[in-house]
């Protein structure tokens, strides 16, 4: 999130597009609520009549996995009424720049394309004789970004776009004329996005297109603005932030490859970009690795940069990971707190590859799909080779520690109770594997230098590790004297300082009050509460602000100012975003981005595996051809063998779609053995429209199979109004919609919905398309 | 037979007058108490999504009787949605014949260890288990270990997988995140890609 | 003067926030539901559910909320028909389920135009919602209340309540829903729970007209002549039996959810 949820009042229109908001953040609807009883708008973008759209102003039912047709639409409609912020675009994005006089676009594929990948020489900027980009302020350059940019749209007029997403153009043009009104300077628009954006494969575009529409209305870096991803889990960000991923390190710092770092100064010259705020890279990396290595890590041996374990420059995401363990490349696998068996795509390719493994380490509140695929339905436990552990954790009151919200606040939660029988937290359990394998490296084994090297000392044998001690470590500490840093500006790489993840650093810079755990709620101002507990980074909670005001400084919205200059100084309600001090607005009206190299936003980015610029295509498999080119697909999906053949319009006639309810969380483990919430949604149900149950014979509350090539579930139909057949290009097209929470444990077992996804993601993140596939259904 | 809204006023007149008559004994409130007047605050953050609504538990005698949404908390002054509100369910449930409460029975409380082959779960200690995983860890990752790839030091094992996850906190995945590089690990991903 | 629940079912997302929360602070367990081709779960109110969210689809493809709990009826036919006197009204004008006093005879259940009185068959005691006085009488307003999210349920005192209804009905009407109206301003001599609605009462699952039998008016009389337990205990044994017998046959047959 660039904003956060408290903000949401500030904003005038509210668009939820793939985000079911009301059912799954219902508290981000106490602030929408407070932002219409000033007459702000709720625009909901669903297939089907979600709560949200049920409580919402507009809804504009959209086809699964055509985001891109209908934001390219709104881009093209707000360029083509010029309802873009001039101003803003011209000093705060790269719409003036000129682009290399090799990048093209034509039927669907841009520049550099050959064989399933892109060359990404030409998805770049002229530059002129001392290496600058050239621009053109006054946007007319026929290769400027912004020229491009319209070109580019001028393809999703109103027509093609509804052709294409199945809506009608009374819908579109209300959803455009409301939505794009935002582009005047003092009004705020908002764009929500969840898992409808980004489980697709071309989710990471989805995402740019809504980023590229907000830039061009000038709705970043502005109170009630923003690209809001709702996150789905208490604590993604955290363990995004602490790198959970194969691809990073924490806070962001790229994994070395082999091919590419074989040395620290290797590493450092390729990922140090001259300019933004990545130039102190090396201080956030070293910093890192003092805070693992302790007094191991030395400038002579580049503070151990080498037992950092190097990337293969393979994909080892989810899907790649359970591809390899289908392929018996995978022995053993750690799994805390987390169910592939009902959450991840095609689960019966999943829950098979489990049986290859020689060891599982589960750990979880309750027994999970996971953790006892050896005896699910149909499965014969004595062929199943795995030894699996199943170990008992502590629910989130029964342990200290803190989680990271959407808006990235980094809350303390305090233990209230003892953890049940002998649950542990999964601290404790993290620091006694760690004693554990420390005590058998010790006798000898294969390059035991990193483990033993391992700067671990929160605890004494089996007590509970003091978390205080993680808490400083993380926040980075002097070496010398152990005391905490105040910030990330602090850092060094010179080894004089440890710290475990730069972003969070401040988090804990005070032992006697951790701004984590601080509870003072702001008495008047714009709801930024900075002394409630600490956001990530330097506790800014509006990213982006210098966007907030105008190049001379003037807020573009005098009744909700944030960083502004008056009277010869930045006022502030917030932490700024931009190199303020000492600094008058003229030298940061056209740096507002410190984190990119340009300092300018992108409308048009040279780092996606798929194109510069958002295009539609259709979802791995469709019901229809792509109406905007012949290029069907993403031209650089992976198609991985796993997913075998995909499924045809002949034989599996329906959109299958998944989502979630308010009653049930991801995979159900924890709501699904959470009595009153199982009750209240106690059984695997399909949603389908009245013609289709029509024309199929299916009643209201009946038994359905609903099938896919990769399997069949069973569940009870839910005849629904609020799920209408679409016009699609001509064609009449059904949606079978489903929530994906059931598995075969829990209070009330039931079928699993990703038995029918199929395993194929985004060219750049990977993600699951779980939101459109193709499927049947029929009467049980 | 439903009665009409003239039939109701002539009825309430009746009632006001038997009232009269008979006299009414319940002019005073039953006695009703607050029952958390004792209880331990403690406040936590919702574990379910991203919202980061506060919450309190209420503690009596080391046992959790009620969480409800924490008023001070900024985000959502006091209210809960169906899941925050059902927080209390992880830990205790309420037995549906006796109405009494109990620890949710569907909570993990020991060890469970599955032997290759077998069909059931059996009971373990953590000090076994412990000692156990780090064997099997040991094993495959020797095993496995690459040093090197074309001439560069890689030090690394592809036939172990980790899932994290966002269900953890801050500091244990941090613990994770170095734990698990330490070993060498690079297929390692969690629910945030899904 | 009594205060009110104000239900804006316009503003309700339906998060059912005030189902479970009721569980919470009333400690009630869950049952055992199955899915029934609608949301609403468990379907009716029971002696362990003492308030449930009701989802109901309108011809033109609308999604209407409704959180349902007990009206607390200022002509409350629980009060009227109960043989023991165990139903009381508060100071703050609820109705107040007197558990030690109750036999479980069901008469209320078969009374009550909203089917809020449900008795437990393992308790044998008829649960409902209690307004939660004990968190009244500490200042504080009902769980249900102070968990919803976005102000869908408001408790106040009725005149304020009624004021604040009013112009949000009028909020709507300029917003497109002709139809606007309020519930439970006169229905029973007024409601404890009153309703702002964008389509007819009858569209979310509300009698349109409620009363109740004038029969119940024989239970009013002949209780209070028989005002002690002596008595009770005689007339209970024969009568309340025969009609606790009859209310589950009454119940059974109307395919109520209840266990």
């Amino acid at each position: 999130m660039t904003n956060h949820w408290i903000d949401y009042q500030h904003s005038d229109v509210i668009m939820a597009i793939g985000v079911n908001t009301a059912e799954n953040h219902p508290m981000s609807m106490r602030w929408i609520d407070r932002a219409r009883e000033r007459g702000a708008k709720l625009i909901s973008i669903d297939p089907r009549l979600t709560r949200t759209a049920a409580v919402a102003d507009l809804w504009l039912p959209l086809r699964p996995g055509t985001d891109i047709a209908l934001l390219g639409g709104l881009i093209n409609y707000t360029i083509e009424k010029e309802l873009y912020q001039r101003e803003y675009i011209v000093n705060y994005t790269n719409a003036a720049y000129i682009l290399d006089s090799g990048y093209f676009f034509a039927d669907g594929i841009f520049s550099g394309y050959a064989e399933g990948s892109y060359n990404r020489d030409t998805w770049s900027y002229e530059l002129d004789t001392e290496g600058n980009p050239r621009k053109d302020p006054s946007l007319q350059h026929p290769r400027c970004v912004f020229q491009v940019l319209k070109d580019h749209y001028a393809r999703y007029d109103a027509e093609t776009v509804c052709k294409i997403v199945g809506c009608s153009r009374e819908d579109f043009e209300l959803v455009a004329s409301t939505y794009c009104a935002t582009g005047a300077p003092d009004k705020a628009g908002n764009i929500l996005y969840a898992m409808g954006i980004t489980q697709s494969t071309h989710g990471s575009q989805n995402v740019r297109a809504t980023a590229v529409l907000q830039l061009l209305l000038g709705n970043i870096g502005i109170p009630g603005g923003g690209v809001n991803a709702q996150r789905g889990e208490a604590n993604v960000q955290g363990s995004t932030d602490m790198a959970m991923l194969y691809h990073i390190l924490p806070g962001y710092l790229n994994m070395p490859q082999g091919m590419d770092h074989p040395t620290l100064a290797d590493y450092n010259a390729k990922e140090t970009p001259a300019s933004s705020y990545w130039s102190n890279k090396p201080k956030f990396l070293i910093s890192m690795l003092k805070a693992w290595w302790g007094e191991k890590a030395t400038p002579e041996n580049d503070f151990c940069y080498q037992w950092l374990p190097k990337l293969d420059g393979k994909n080892h995401s989810h899907i790649a990971i359970f591809e390899a363990m289908a392929r018996g490349e995978i022995q053993g696998m750690f799994v805390w707190g987390q169910n592939p068996a009902v959450g991840g795509p095609q689960a019966e390719l999943e829950r098979k590859a489990l049986e290859n493994l020689d060891w599982m380490v589960a750990v979880d509140l309750f027994e999970t799909e996971t953790a006892s695929f050896w005896r699910r339905p149909k499965a014969d436990p004595a062929s199943i080779k795995t030894e699996v552990f199943l170990l008992p954790a502590a629910a989130s009151y029964e342990k200290d520690g803190s989680v990271s919200n959407s808006g990235r606040w980094i809350q303390w939660r305090h233990k209230a109770i003892e953890p049940p029988g002998e649950a542990k937290s999964d601290l404790w359990i993290a620091d006694q594997l760690y004693k554990a394998l420390r005590y058998h490296y010790s006798l000898g084994g294969v390059f035991p230098d990193p483990i033993l090297g391992l700067n671990w000392d929160y605890g004494q044998g089996e007590e509970e590790p003091d978390i205080e001690k993680v808490a400083l470590e993380i926040n980075g500490y002097e070496i010398e004297n152990h005391k905490p840093l105040e910030n990330f500006t602090k850092l060094a790489a010179d080894g004089s300082t440890a710290c475990g993840c730069w972003i969070y650093s401040g988090y804990y810079n005070d032992l006697e009050d951790p701004p984590a755990k601080r509870r003072i709620r702001e008495q008047k101002g714009i709801g930024t509460h900075a002394d409630w507990a600490f956001a990530w980074p330097l506790n800014r909670r509006i990213l982006y602000n210098r966007c907030s005001s105008d190049p001379s400084g003037k807020p573009w919205n005098p009744k909700v100012p944030l960083v502004f200059w008056e009277g010869g100084e930045w006022r502030m309600n917030d932490v700024p975003d931009f190199a303020w001090k000492d600094n008058p607005p003229e030298n940061t009206a056209q740096s507002p981005f410190i984190m990119l190299p340009e300092l300018q936003a992108r409308l048009f980015s040279p780092g996606m595996a798929d194109g510069p610029l958002p295009e539609h295509y259709e979802p791995a498999e469709s019901p229809v051809h792509n109406v905007l080119s012949s290029q069907q697909n993403n031209p650089v999906i992976t198609w991985w063998q796993g997913l075998g053949k995909l499924a045809t319009r002949e034989d599996f006639p329906y959109i299958g779609t998944t989502y979630r309810v308010s009653e049930h969380w991801q995979s159900g483990i924890m709501t699904r053995n959470s009595p009153w919430l199982a009750e209240m949604a106690p059984e695997m149900f399909v949603e389908i429209s009245v013609q289709l149950a029509e024309k199929l014979g299916i009643s209201n509350g009946s038994q359905v199979f609903v099938s896919t090539p990769r399997g069949e579930i069973k569940a009870v139909a839910y005849v629904t109004r609020r799920l209408k057949p679409m016009q699609v290009d001509g064609k009449l097209v059904e949606i079978v919609g489903m929530p994906w929470h059931w598995g075969y444990r829990g209070l009330f077992p039931g079928d699993s919905a990703n038995v029918l996804t199929p395993h194929v993601g985004d060219p750049n993140t990977t993600i699951p398309e779980y939101k459109a596939f193709l499927c049947n259904i029929r009467r049980a | 037979m439903k009665i009409t809204r003239r039939e109701f006023f002539k009825l309430t007149g009746l009632a006001a007058l038997a009232a009269a008559v008979v006299g009414c004994d319940w002019d005073k409130d039953p006695v009703i108490s607050y029952p958390l007047v004792d209880a331990k605050e403690v406040t936590t953050i919702c574990p379910y999504c991203s919202c980061g609504c506060g919450a309190i538990c209420y503690v009596v005698n080391g046992k959790l009787v009620s969480v409800s949404g924490d008023p001070d908390h900024p985000i959502n002054e006091g209210a809960l949605c169906s899941k925050g509100a059902s927080l209390l369910n992880l830990n205790t449930v309420y037995n549906l014949r006796t109405h009494s409460p109990e620890t949710n029975p569907n909570r993990l409380t020991k060890v469970l260890y599955r032997a290759p082959y077998s069909k059931v779960w059996e009971k373990k200690n953590w000090r076994w288990a412990m000692d156990r995983i780090a064997r099997r860890v040991k094993e495959t990752r020797d095993a496995t270990f690459e040093s090197q790839e074309k001439g560069v030091i890689v030090n690394r094992t592809l036939a172990i997988a980790h899932l994290g996850s966002a269900a953890l906190d801050n500091e244990e995945n941090y613990l994770l995140a170095k734990l698990m590089r330490s070993l060498g690990i690079v297929n390692l991903d969690h629910h945030a890609r899904l | 003067m009594s205060n009110v629940v104000l239900v804006d079912t316009q503003k309700c997302m339906a998060c059912r926030g005030c189902q479970v929360a009721c569980k919470d602070w009333n400690r009630l367990p869950a049952g055992v539901t199955k899915f029934r081709g609608t949301y609403t779960n468990p379907p009716t109110l029971q002696a362990h559910t003492w308030n449930h969210l009701v989802f109901s689809e309108t011809d033109k493809g609308r999604w209407l909320f409704a959180s349902l709990s007990c009206m607390h009826c200022n002509d409350a036919a629980c009060i009227n028909v109960c043989p023991m006197g165990a139903l009381q009204r508060t100071k703050a004008g609820t109705v107040w389920p007197d558990t030690d006093k109750c036999i479980g005879c069901s008469i209320c259940a078969q009374y009550c135009p909203f089917h809020v009185p449900q008795v437990s068959k393992a308790t044998n005691k008829m649960g409902k919602c209690t307004g939660c006085a004990e968190r009244v009488s500490q200042g504080l307003k009902p769980a249900c209340v102070t968990t919803c999210p976005n102000g869908a349920l408001l408790y106040g005192e009725r005149g304020a309540m009624l004021k604040q209804a009013r112009e949000r009905v009028e909020v709507l009407k300029a917003q497109g829903f002709s139809g606007a109206n309020i519930y439970g301003e006169s229905e029973m001599n007024g409601l404890g729970r009153i309703y702002v609605l964008t389509e007819t009462p009858a569209a979310y699952g509300l009698p349109e007209a409620p009363g109740y039998n004038a029969t119940a008016w024989v239970w009013q009389l002949a209780r209070r002549p028989l005002g002690t337990l002596t008595t009770i205990g005689l007339f209970s044994g024969l009568v309340a039996g025969f009609l606790r017998w009859r209310g589950e046959r009454m119940q059974q047959r109307r395919g109520d959810y209840t266990i």
